[in-house]
């Protein structure tokens, strides 16, 4: 058997937005993962809440005030954050550098809204099983804000200190993809922290 | 056999692109390049080798522990050091051997099956490895310092918790847990990401090699399930370090709780370890049968309902725990159901061998193993699936001999033969073929003699995990049985290892497809060179060197600089060429600082803070940016897919 010339890739772009490039699918892939961990802990709350005599244990309910802005925050978050990925994905560098901006911001708000949120929770992680899977969910979450944060960081700051390049406008929309679902995975677990001791019988 | 070894790959350059090829992918020479590789074939290699010394390690641990079952009342060991030493058996063999090597076959295969030049995730790859390596040393060294785990591979709590299992044992086998999920994590998501993304052109899903459906199944099954064991033991790590009260009943608590999270994982998780077995038996019976698998949808079909379906029954392995009635009906229900597309697929396999020219090579051989091994495991795990059976053999030795036809059968013959079947196109040398059938029979017969007294054990009432039992029992004589066929099992792997080793040094040489196989790996020499394909092969068929006429090969990647073309999902169509990185030294440091904060963390909880700080930096360099591939190679850069206009 010999071999056939039948086509040059050559002619082809080197680089591509969401599912054709490769590092959207590691990010889809860390979100798979995360999604998993995330509706685990969830099923392990429900299933301490339904086996408990009384729900919280021995204690009240978690202060509704810092976790409802944190909610309210992330939801408007999703604007900018809309507004950064149509930026990168149309190759616009001024807005781009803008709205990656005003993300980097709320999520440093975020950050403090929740060193907040530790302080209302009205339990702690050795108190009982319910103070546990409580510190649980929330400290999940936090280490998604921390990564996202960290990210969004970088990329922002390479927005405004190095060449903007169609890579750099993809790793940005990326970026914008893994936010938008560190905001979908509080909603629920916002619920459980929350609501669930209100609603529990 | 000079000839053969000559024979030039389908898809070679002239000599001059090959070599310019070679350069750019290269590893650097000497210690560096061993540490810096990112090449996947190097990385796929070491994790296999080390997945077999794990072999090696749990299996002389099975050995002690038949020695001491030999005979009633041995006092060869202690009940303590019996309690570690089957505690460290299991967590070896499914932590750091069955799983990671299942995986390091995907990771050296993958990019030679999909005809790619490397993984998607070539740095990811190897911290994995590394990662992988870390936590299995963890585990050794804490062996060997009286620190070993305790509490068997499932760690049960209570027996795991604060109040049985004092000292670090248990911490040591959570964390070793979490190293290995990582590692196992990371390969697949690179894995997932080469096979959807990085297909040679004209391969749509419906050409993907079974061994890449199956690997495709498994690496999506562990993003899904290794996250349960992961949770699990952080919990149970954190109620006996941080003072939480996840499994501790008396504060509200819950024991099962931990059992709902570890066999979330846990049975998924034999099917993590089989699948990619069953995509092997496909390759080598196509190849031996020289005809394509019979069914191929079918045979899809089923491993994407199995990997459905093993998530559906994990609650099997609590029976004994006292479900509501409806609760074991539908698992009993649901775990028959399992062994449909198992069943489905072995009727395939047959007719694959009825309609084909079946040449019984080794690799063959371990085949129609599997398939008698498999079967009758797979019989006596329906029987088990029955509440009322369960109930009377849970935690015998039945149980014992059902995971090992299970397991044994179902997973490592079929690795056996994919390492013999895979073997020339790694080394370039051919094994011996009549070394290669004596260690089939021995692992065959040992295997059979060592478990099937096994199951009449059970019956007849011997629990697992004991050390030893009394002469009056009447278990005296099948336990000297069993003893008798593990030592024969032991010399055939021993065989078959040695086999391997002298054929690398001494064996015949191989040339590029010794076995006339139709898969794209066999299209590139043995051993493949750095980057795999010279010109990109084209997929016209599911067995592309089968199929008559010349093989169409298309030119264009980069010769200067790393670069791999990405093609679309379903069809396979070329789409764009990307950037792949080179050699790091940046995954080592990162595994590293990853490992400091696993270990330290058992010691002080304040790892988990300090030490993230040079994982973080270590993260950052990893990631630090790298000039744009775009611009390196002059890529046109008007029409970007999926940009807006």
């Amino acid at each position: 058997m010999t071999a056939r010339l039948v086509g040059d890739l050559s002619p082809l772009p080197a680089a591509g937005f969401r599912s054709h490039g490769l590092w959207f699918w590691a990010a889809m892939g860390f979100m798979v993962i995360e999604g998993a961990g995330f509706a685990l802990a969830c099923a392990a709350y429900i299933y301490l809440m339904n086996g408990a005599r009384e729900w919280p244990l021995d204690g009240v309910a978690p202060d509704l005030g810092w976790g409802t802005a944190m909610a309210v925050l992330l939801v408007a978050s999703l604007v900018p954050n809309a507004l950064m990925s149509r930026a990168s994905r149309r190759r616009l560098a001024g807005p781009t550098q803008l709205w990656a901006g005003v993300v980097f911001v709320l999520n440093t708000l975020a950050l403090v809204v929740r060193g907040f949120e530790f302080l209302h929770l009205n339990t702690r992680w050795d108190a009982n099983a319910y103070g546990s899977i409580v510190w649980a969910l929330i400290l999940l979450h936090t280490v998604h804000l921390l990564t996202d944060f960290i990210d969004t960081c970088f990329v922002t700051l390479l927005l405004f200190t190095h060449p903007i390049d169609t890579e750099r406008f993809s790793d940005v929309d990326d970026d914008s993809v893994y936010w938008g679902f560190v905001v979908a995975c509080w909603l629920p677990i916002y619920l459980l922290i929350y609501w669930a001791p209100r609603w529990a019988p | 056999m000079t000839g053969v070894a000559e024979a030039r790959a389908l898809t070679a350059l002239d000599v001059d692109g090959e070599q310019a090829l070679a350069r750019t992918w290269a590893t650097p020479r000497g210690l560096w390049g061993f540490l810096t590789t990112v090449d996947a074939k190097e990385i796929g290699k070491r994790y296999v080798v080390t997945g077999l010394a794990f072999l090696a390690l749990g299996g002389v641990l099975a050995l002690v522990m038949r020695t001491q079952l030999a005979r009633p009342e041995s006092g060869l060991i202690s009940p303590d050091r019996y309690n570690q030493i089957f505690s460290m058996h299991g967590t070896t063999m499914m932590f750091l051997f069955a799983v990671p090597i299942m995986e390091a076959m995907g990771l050296y295969l993958t990019p030679l099956m999909v005809g790619s030049r490397t993984m998607a995730f070539p740095r990811l790859n190897a911290f994995s490895y590394w990662i992988y390596l870390a936590g299995g040393v963890m585990l050794y060294v804490a062996y060997l310092l009286n620190i070993a785990p305790e509490a068997g591979w499932t760690a049960y709590v209570p027996l795991s918790g604060p109040e049985y299992s004092a000292g670090k044992r248990t911490d040591i086998w959570a964390q070793m847990v979490t190293f290995t999920e990582v590692a196992g994590l990371a390969a697949a998501v690179s894995m997932a990401t080469t096979i959807l993304k990085m297909r040679a052109p004209g391969m749509s899903l419906a050409r993907l090699p079974l061994f890449m459906w199956s690997m495709l199944t498994t690496s999506f099954m562990v993003m899904l399930a290794m996250p349960a064991v992961m949770l699990a033991t952080s919990f149970l790590i954190s109620d006996r370090l941080i003072g939480t009260h996840f499994y501790n009943e008396a504060e509200g608590g819950s024991n099962l709780l931990y059992q709902h999270l570890f066999w979330f994982f846990g049975h998924p998780e034999v099917y993590i370890i089989f699948l990619p077995g069953l995509g092997m038996v496909s390759e080598i019976t196509a190849t031996f049968c020289r005809r394509s698998v019979f069914g191929y949808p079918v045979m899809v079909l089923s491993l994407l309902s199995t990997g459905f379906l093993a998530f559906g029954l994990w609650v099997h392995h609590m029976f004994a725990t006292g479900l509501p009635h409806l609760g074991d009906s539908f698992y009993t229900a649901a775990s028959m159901t399992i062994a449909l597309p198992a069943g489905v697929q072995i009727f395939c396999w047959i007719a694959t061998l009825w309609d084909g020219k079946p040449r019984f090579a080794t690799p063959l051989l371990f085949v129609v193993g599997f398939v008698i091994t498999f079967v009758a495991g797979g019989l006596s795990g329906v029987m088990l699936a029955s509440v009322p059976l369960d109930l009377q053999v849970h935690d015998t030795y039945f149980v014992v001999a059902h995971f090992h036809y299970v397991l044994i059968g179902g997973a490592v013959f079929p690795l056996l033969g994919g390492i013999y079947y895979w073997f020339p196109k790694v080394t370039g040398r051919m094994p011996d073929e009549v070394a290669g059938k004596w260690s089939f029979w021995l692992i065959f017969l040992g295997f059979h003699l060592t478990f099937f007294p096994m199951h009449i054990l059970g019956l007849r009432g011997m629990p697992r995990r004991v050390y030893t039992y009394g002469a009056d029992m009447g278990w005296a004589d099948l336990n000297l049985l069993s003893t008798l066929g593990a030592y024969l099992l032991a010399s055939g792997l021993l065989v078959y290892l040695l086999n391997l080793v002298v054929a690398a040094r001494r064996g015949w040489p191989a040339g590029p497809n010794p076995w006339n196989a139709g898969g794209l790996e066999w299209a590139t020499s043995s051993p493949p060179p750095p980057h795999n394909f010279g010109a990109t092969p084209v997929v016209e068929g599911r067995e592309p060197l089968w199929l008559p006429g010349e093989f169409p090969v298309m030119h264009g990647l980069d010769v200067e600089h790393r670069e791999v073309l990405l093609t679309t999902i379903a069809d396979g169509k070329p789409d764009i060429r990307e950037g792949s990185p080179g050699p790091s030294i940046w995954p080592l440091l990162s595994a590293l600082a990853v490992s400091l904060l696993f270990i330290g963390s058992i010691f002080d909880e304040w790892f988990l803070v300090w030490a993230a700080i040079p994982v973080m930096l270590c993260l950052i360099g990893w990631f630090w940016p790298k000039s744009s591939h775009s611009k390196l190679v002059k890529a046109p850069d008007d029409k970007i897919p999926g940009a807006l206009a």
